[in-house]
C-alpha cells in the first residue's frame, strides 16, 4: 500500500533566532508525521555537521539548534531539506527500537491527593475525578473501561522533553480510537513525581515532581529519569525513554506497586523490554493485528 | 579551600556557560542568565569564560572563605561588602582566609555574580556545571545553596596569573535600565497571529511582570489575538495551542493571547503553545537582567540583521578581554 508519509506535504522551515531552526512536518498529529520527523531528525544525526548544537524531534516537527559561527543558517537548511527530498524518494526504513512494559497502578492515591487540590477552578468536573471525566468524553461506560483502553494497545514515544526525560506517548491505534483529554483549564503547580497524565491525543510520564495541566490517571510504578544512575536501566544515561520506543503499560495492584518499590530499593527492578522492528505501513495497515506482534516480544522475557 | 555559606540569600545557584546537547530529551541550557557578566568576572580573577561562578538572585549570600581568595561581584548594581567594609563592584578582590562576603540591597536588574580565583568546583554532570534545579542535577548536590553548605573552590589556573587590569572600565559595564528595547526574529508561529495582534506585539508597551524567573519572564500588556481555525488533529481547542513542539531558548509564547512569556535558560523544552518569535542570541543577557516593572519594546529584526549583532556582541565581548588584558 502507499503509505500516508509519501502524502505529507513538504515540512516548513522556519527560524527561532539565530541558533534555532524549526521544521514542521506537519501541523496536526499523526503517525506518518511523527516518522518522517524521527527519519530526518536520525539522518542528520548520522550527518555529524560540524555546528549543530541539539537536535529534538517532537511530536510533528523537529527543532535543531545550530551554532551560526561554525554552519551557516543556509547551509544548514539546505542540508535539512536535502534529507527531506531524499526520503520522500526512497522507501521508508523501518526503525529499531525496542518495546518497555511500564507497569502503573491507576486510580491511585498520591494523584486523587493532588486531584483534590485542583478542582475549583482548575477541572472540567470539579465534583468527579479525572479518569472518571475522561471515560464520559470519550463515550465510555466508566473508568474501567477507560483504563482497559490506555492499556490494551502500545503507544510510540512521539517526543521527550518539556521537563527532564518526559516522554510524549501516542497510541498506536486509529484515529478514531484515540483517547482525546481536554487538559485542565488551568494548570496545577503540582503534579505527584511519575504521574501517567494525558492532554489532547497524548499521554505522558512525568519525570520529575512539578507543574502540569495533563489530566491524571495514576502512577508509574518505576523511574524514569535517574540523575544518580543507581537502576542497571540507567547505566547508560540518566532518561530512560528516547523517541521510538514503544510502551506497553500494564496495570497493577497496590500490593504488586509496593513489591516493585521493594525491588527499586534493592537496587535489583529491571524493565521488562525486547528489540523489535516498527515498520509504518504495517502500522498503519492494521493497527491492532501489528500491536499484537509487537506485543509478542514481550512474552517469555 | 571552599566558601561556607551562612545565609544563602535568595536563590543563589552555581551557573556557567551551560549544558548543550541534551535538549532532546528535556534538559535545558541552563547557565548563567547573564552570561556577559558572569564571564567578566572570571576575566578578572584569572579564569576562562569556562569556569563557573555564582549567580545571585536579588538577595545575595552572606559566605566566608576558609583560605585567601580571589573574587569579583559583576552584574546588577549592589553594595558588596567584606567583613561590613564597602568595596567596589566590576574590580578584582582580595579576600583573607576567615573574611566574610555579603551584600546590600540591589540597585537595579536581577542577577550579580561571584566569580573566584580557580572557580566554583562542584563535579560536572553532563560536561556543566550549571545547577538545574528541577531535575536535580548539576550545581551543588543539584539545587540552590543552603544555609551551612560548604561550596569548594578550584585551584588557580595558569600558576594564578591575575591579568594586568584590577576592574572592568566603565564603558564595558551593562546598563540596568527601566526601559528595554529586545530584539527578535519573527517566526515559528507568528502567521498565526491577526494584523493586529502583530501589531500589538511589535508596537505595544510590554511590562515584565514578577513572573520571572531562570525559566522565563513573563509580560503584561495589550495582549493579542490569534487567527480563528478549526484547530489540527492533536493541537488543543484554544488558537494559541499547538501539536506540542520544541521550545527554541528565547522563544516568545503567548498562551491564550494574554501574556507574551520569554523562556530562557531553564525552560521546559517543549510544549503546546506557539511561538511567534525569538530573541536574538545578542539580546539573551539584555532579558535577563530585566526586573519586575522593566518597560519592552519588542523590535523585529531579520536573521542577516540578527547575525550582525551577534557579531558585534562577540566583538564588545572580547574588547572587553583585551581591555582587561585577559584571556578568554
Amino acid at each position: 500500500m502507499t503509505t500516508e508519509a509519501a502524502v505529507l506535504p513538504g515540512a516548513r522551515y522556519t527560524w527561532g533566532g539565530d541558533e534555532f531552526l524549526f521544521v514542521e512536518v506537519s501541523e496536526a498529529m499523526s503517525l506518518p508525521a511523527n516518522f518522517k520527523v524521527m527519519s530526518i531528525a536520525g539522518r542528520l544525526s548520522e550527518a555529524r555537521l560540524p555546528g549543530i548544537v541539539d537536535i529534538c524531534p517532537a511530536n510533528a516537527s523537529l527543532l535543531v539548534r545550530f551554532d551560526p559561527d561554525i554552519l551557516p543558517p543556509e547551509q544548514l537548511e539546505t542540508a535539512v531539506r536535502e534529507i527531506e527530498r531524499d526520503l520522500m524518494s526512497h522507501q521508508e526504513r523501518p526503525l529499531e527500537t525496542r518495546i518497555i512494559e511500564v507497569p502503573v497502578w491507576y486510580e491511585d492515591p498520591f494523584t486523587a491527593e493532588v486531584a483534590q487540590r485542583f478542582r475549583e477552578g482548575f477541572h472540567q468536573e470539579p465534583e468527579g475525578s479525572d479518569i472518571d471525566y475522561a471515560a464520559k468524553v470519550n463515550h465510555l461506560k466508566d473508568a474501567a473501561e477507560f483504563i482497559q483502553r490506555h492499556h490494551e494497545q502500545p503507544w510510540l514515544v512521539s517526543m521527550v522533553g518539556f521537563v527532564a526525560g518526559l516522554p510524549f506517548l501516542f497510541q498506536l491505534v486509529d484515529r478514531d480510537k484515540q483517547l482525546e483529554v481536554p487538559k485542565y483549564l488551568s494548570p496545577r503547580t503540582d503534579t505527584p513525581k511519575l504521574t501517567v497524565g494525558h492532554g489532547g491525543c497524548f499521554g505522558c510520564i512525568y519525570s520529575v515532581r512539578g507543574a502540569g495541566g495533563y489530566q491524571m490517571f495514576g502512577v508509574a510504578a518505576a523511574p524514569i529519569f535517574d540523575p544518580d544512575q543507581a537502576l542497571a536501566d540507567f547505566k547508560d544515561f540518566m532518561v530512560f525513554f528516547r523517541p521510538g520506543d514503544i510502551v506497553k503499560f500494564k496495570p497493577v495492584t497496590e500490593a504488586e506497586y509496593n513489591a516493585i518499590q521493594a525491588e527499586i530499593s534493592a537496587g535489583t527492578f529491571r524493565y521488562r523490554q525486547a528489540p523489535v522492528t516498527f515498520e509504518l505501513s504495517s502500522a498503519l495497515a492494521d493497527p491492532e493485528g501489528y500491536n499484537r506482534e509487537l506485543m509478542e516480544a514481550l512474552n517469555g522475557i | 579551600m571552599a566558601f561556607e555559606i551562612g545565609n544563602p540569600g535568595l536563590a543563589t545557584t552555581v551557573q556557567d556557560q551551560g549544558r548543550t546537547g541534551h535538549y532532546n530529551v528535556g534538559i535545558p541550557q541552563s547557565g548563567s542568565m547573564d552570561q556577559y557578566s558572569a564571564e567578566l568576572g572570571n576575566a578578572l580573577v584569572g579564569n576562562t569564560a569556562r569556569e563557573a561562578v555564582l549567580e545571585c538572585t536579588y538577595l545575595g549570600p552572606v559566605l566566608t572563605t576558609d583560605s585567601d581568595a580571589v573574587i569579583a561581584v559583576t552584574g546588577a548594581p549592589v553594595k558588596v561588602k567584606v567583613n561590613g567594609e564597602p568595596r567596589p563592584q566590576w574590580s578584582r578582590l582580595l579576600l583573607k582566609a576567615g573574611d566574610q562576603l555579603a551584600f546590600g540591597v540591589i540597585q537595579g536588574g536581577t542577577r550579580y555574580y561571584i566569580a573566584v580565583q580557580g572557580g566554583i568546583d562542584v563535579p560536572e554532570v553532563l560536561g556543566s556545571r550549571s545547577t538545574y534545579s528541577l531535575g536535580g542535577i548539576g550545581g551543588f548536590k543539584g539545587r540552590k545553596l543552603e544555609a551551612g553548605d560548604v561550596v569548594p573552590v578550584g585551584a588557580p589556573l595558569n600558576d594564578g596569573k591575575l591579568p594586568p587590569a584590577e576592574t572592568v572600565p566603565e564603558e564595558f559595564r551593562p546598563v540596568y535600565a527601566k526601559e528595554q528595547e529586545v530584539r527578535i526574529v519573527l517566526g515559528l508561529y507568528d502567521h498565526r497571529l491577526t494584523e493586529e495582534g502583530l501589531g500589538n506585539l511589535l508596537n505595544g508597551e510590554w511590562k515584565v511582570t514578577p513572573v520571572a524567573d531562570r525559566m522565563g519572564l513573563r509580560y503584561s500588556g495589550p495582549g493579542v489575538s490569534w487567527k480563528e481555525r478549526e484547530q489540527p488533529f492533536g493541537a488543543g481547542s484554544d488558537p494559541s495551542n499547538i501539536v506540542d513542539a520544541g521550545y527554541a531558548v528565547g522563544s516568545i509564547q503567548i498562551p491564550g493571547g494574554t501574556q507574551p512569556i520569554i523562556l530562557h535558560r531553564d525552560a521546559v523544552s517543549g510544549g503546546g503553545y506557539a511561538m511567534v518569535g525569538t530573541v536574538i542570541s545578542a539580546d539573551m543577557d539584555v532579558v535577563a537582567r530585566a526586573a519586575p516593572g522593566t518597560e519592552t519594546r519588542f523590535v523585529a529584526v531579520s536573521l542577516a540583521d540578527a547575525l550582525e549583532a551577534r557579531r558585534d556582541f562577540a566583538e564588545r565581548r572580547n574588547k572587553a578581554w583585551a581591555a582587561l588584558g585577559a584571556n578568554r
